[in-house]
């Protein structure tokens, strides 16, 4: 039989095709399905939400966020340009721009307000994510999968908040004590509060909210009538950031 | 075929080349490797989560769909095909039992010349021989 | 064809290894990134995106500009445009190469970019980025290498040719407008929160484009005997006069908006940009000497006779480009991220590998271009002779 290189390279194509066929089918299948459970003693809920009494956090304490970076091995790269951070401490006006003033007190022009990331209802970051690496919850917590993110940072410029961070370098030698219970991240993922899940899947709360001797943070279901947090919503006055943005943030501040 | 006589023997000897190894026999065997750390020997029954021959060629799929369903799916206990139940946890049950990471699985992984990231981020408990 | 590339003098191939040594400068830098991570740039946590994912965005236009060529041709018989609809088509290649490299070497997991493909996610720009990207990329080689090669067998293009030179108009407005989507839809940065960032996309886009084609068909017909002719250079200089005038009345829109609204989150970022912003200016000779290049620029091109001067149109394609690709290339994305959501300023300024990853990749997109260039010169060489 003539062949012309043109022939041999259509067989060799549609061969290699062909053979290419099973292992895709195989790949896409999934497992054979044993039985998956949640943890026993997780906790549940339809809208996890968090409130901040800024009467009740004082100033300069950091509890909360010594208590966040070291269960979750957060690095401290010494350099504002590499940093990480999940939850920190912010001056007032920064965080609330529209609502600062020339007259405003004292107390008030000093304050500096715990930011983290505030889990929202519609959050930009989940929108924009081309690999769903971050995702939201059926219990609102806007997660992150670590083994999908690429690296790309589109959810860093979506973020409103400014709550996420990019591993810009390797992480693991700058974490001071690295806590064997939870993984740390690589080089070239973001990052950003989980609100703890690990530990709600355990019956706790999340560190932040168990680390703050004055019990400013308050975390829980929206959702259920009996949880405190609705208490406190319906009992005082909270503020939201950018709540004009349509991303409905889920970090309540209660003023 | 234009060339003929010399494409044909050139491919008979790069196929040669390339699969000299299995044919040749001078490849190593796979390492042997040690599962008697403390923690197995005081489990009463030593049984891994499923049969080995199956953990050996399985557990990458294994670990990668538990790794989806830990984190998106929100599932933390596997019922393995016998009926116990284990967290889905690299860390805790693979290395709790396993806790000879390079002996057991660096040494093989080794062999093949896999590099698995997940230590990348993964806490590798210490290690206990 | 491709054989074609490999006869040249030594002036060509000297070209060639000056681009290789660049490219394995920034091949050497870019090993270094992928051990330390992106840290080795001057990126932060506050500024994200920088000079590689501004370079993707500027060369996106580039590649966009393809059709300035094609819809005067194939749609209104603009028979001038004939000769080198190949050379936008080429250059089209190679700017999308450019592009998707870019954006691989910005990627902190660059060997998980194929999650894109295995998840996909319909809500997510840079999905469809990836698409529409890929998908300019395959229309332009098929289309060009199609009709160069049945301009080389001296027969007509076969007809399925037309439907994809056809699909390929809109697409080239699509990857410019979906490249703007990526900026424009973002809510909590008010520099890109504006409806005319595809517009000014294009406009910039139809005006760098074509500057960048007028400059390469004067060194065209300096370095080979292939002649665009002077028409459609005239042309092509219209259309960049016209996409440049569009694209700065544009921008007097923005700082218009800016200003009379008197927002401060809207104005903070033109202020930084063109004043500087609580002592932080590293932009502002940038954005000046942008101003300056496009004024220069529009005198030349708007009186007739300096147009028609090769030697000054020249000059005006350069100044153009070089004034939006600071435009674009360095002022639109930073500025983006400053101030910062939590109202910071951190400035961002280049570091040494990174600027040679950059250069590399560039490098690589002018070797591809050389080398397409060569293959279109040796073929009209002989189709016409």
């Amino acid at each position: 039989m003539e062949w012309s290189r043109r022939t041999f390279l259509k067989v060799a194509g549609t061969s290699a095709l062909g053979l290419g066929f099973k292992p895709a089918l195989d790949a896409l299948a999934g497992n054979a399905g044993s039985k998956l459970l949640k943890g026993p003693s997780a906790l549940a809920a339809k809208r996890w939400a968090m409130a901040i009494d800024l009467a009740k956090c004082p100033l300069s304490c950091t509890d909360c966020v010594a208590a966040c970076h070291e269960t979750h091995n957060v690095p401290d790269f010494g350099n504002p340009k590499d940093e990480v951070k999940w939850i920190w401490r912010e001056p007032y006006g920064d965080v609330f721009p529209a609502q600062e003033h020339k007259f405003m007190g004292a107390g008030w022009k000093e304050k500096s307000v715990i930011v983290l990331c505030n889990h929202c209802e519609e959050p930009a970051c989940v929108r924009v994510c081309p690999t769903q690496a971050t995702f939201k919850r059926p219990d609102g917590i806007v997660m992150m999968d670590y083994h999908r993110c690429i690296g790309c940072r589109f959810c860093v410029a979506g973020c409103p908040y400014g709550a996420r961070s990019m591993n810009f370098r390797d992480p693991r030698p700058f974490i001071k004590r690295v806590n064997p219970d939870f993984p740390t991240r690589t080089r070239g993922v973001v990052e950003k509060c989980n609100f703890c899940v690990e530990r709600l899947e355990q019956g706790l709360p999340p560190a932040c909210v168990a680390a703050c001797q004055e019990k400013a943070l308050t975390f829980g279901d929206l959702e259920n009538s009996a949880a405190q947090i609705q208490e406190l919503l319906r009992a005082h006055f909270a503020i939201r950031r950018k709540p004009e943005l349509g991303t409905h943030p889920q970090v309540y501040y209660l003023v | 075929m234009y060339d003929a006589g010399k494409i044909i023997p050139g491919v008979v000897i790069f196929i040669g080349l390339m699969t000299f190894p299995m044919w040749l026999g001078r490849s190593a065997p796979p390492p042997e490797l040690p599962i008697n750390t403390p923690a197995i020997q005081q489990l009463g029954e030593k049984k891994c989560l499923e049969a080995t021959p199956y953990m050996k060629a399985n557990h990458m799929e294994l670990l990668d769909s538990w790794r989806n369903e830990v984190v998106r799916d929100e599932k933390r206990i596997y019922v393995a095909s016998d009926g116990k139940q284990y967290e889905m946890s690299l860390s805790h049950t693979c290395l709790g039992c396993h806790s000879n990471k390079d002996q057991f699985c660096d040494r093989c992984h080794n062999y093949e010349g896999v590099k698995p990231s997940c230590w990348n981020c993964h806490v590798a408990p210490k290690e206990k021989a | 064809m491709l054989e074609k590339a490999l006869v040249g003098d030594r002036k060509y191939w000297g070209w060639l290894a000056f681009l290789i040594v660049v490219m394995g400068a920034g091949g050497f830098f870019y090993l270094h990134q992928l051990d330390y991570g992106l840290g080795i740039t001057g990126m932060s946590r506050n500024v994200s995106w920088a000079l590689y994912i501004a370079q993707f965005t500027f060369l996106v236009g580039v590649a966009a500009s393809a059709v300035m060529l094609v819809l005067p041709y194939y749609l209104h018989n603009y028979k001038a445009f004939g000769r080198i609809t190949i050379l936008g088509e080429f250059l089209a290649v190679s700017a999308v190469i450019m592009c998707l490299t870019f954006i691989i070497v910005d990627l902190g997991q660059p060997a998980r970019a194929f999650n894109v493909l295995l998840y996909p996610t319909p809500s997510s720009i840079l999905f469809w980025d990836m698409i529409v990207l890929n998908g300019y990329l395959l229309l332009n080689i098929v289309i060009g290498w199609t009709v160069l090669g049945s301009e080389r067998k001296s027969v007509p293009p076969p007809h399925w040719v037309k439907l994809l030179i056809y699909v390929s108009i809109p697409w080239a407005i699509s990857i410019h407008t979906v490249t703007a989507f990526i900026y424009a839809g973002l809510p909590g940065r008010s520099f890109w929160m504006t409806a005319i960032m595809a517009p000014r996309f294009l406009a910039s886009a139809f005006a760098s484009g074509p500057a960048l084609l007028i400059v390469l068909c004067l060194i065209l017909r300096k370095v080979s005997r292939f002649d665009a002719g002077r028409q459609s250079l005239q042309m092509l200089a219209k259309i960049m006069t016209y996409a440049l005038i569009i694209s700065v009345f544009f921008v007097l829109m923005e700082i218009f908006t800016v200003f009379y609204s008197n927002i401060p989150e809207h104005m903070q970022h033109f202020r930084y940009l063109f004043w500087g912003l609580e002592g932080h200016h590293a932009l502002v000779p940038w954005m000046w000497s942008s101003v300056t290049l496009a004024g220069v620029a529009l005198l030349i091109l708007l009186i007739p006779r300096t147009r028609q001067n090769e030697t000054l149109l020249a000059v005006a394609s350069a100044a153009t480009f070089i004034s939006l690709w600071i435009e674009k290339g360095l002022g639109l994305i930073v500025t983006g991220f400053i101030p910062s959501p939590l109202e910071k300023i951190t400035e961002y300024f280049p570091t040494g590998p990174e600027v040679l990853i950059t250069l590399g990749v560039w490098a690589m997109g002018f070797l591809i271009l050389t080398i397409l260039y060569k293959v279109v010169v040796s073929v009209k060489k002989e189709s016409e002779a």
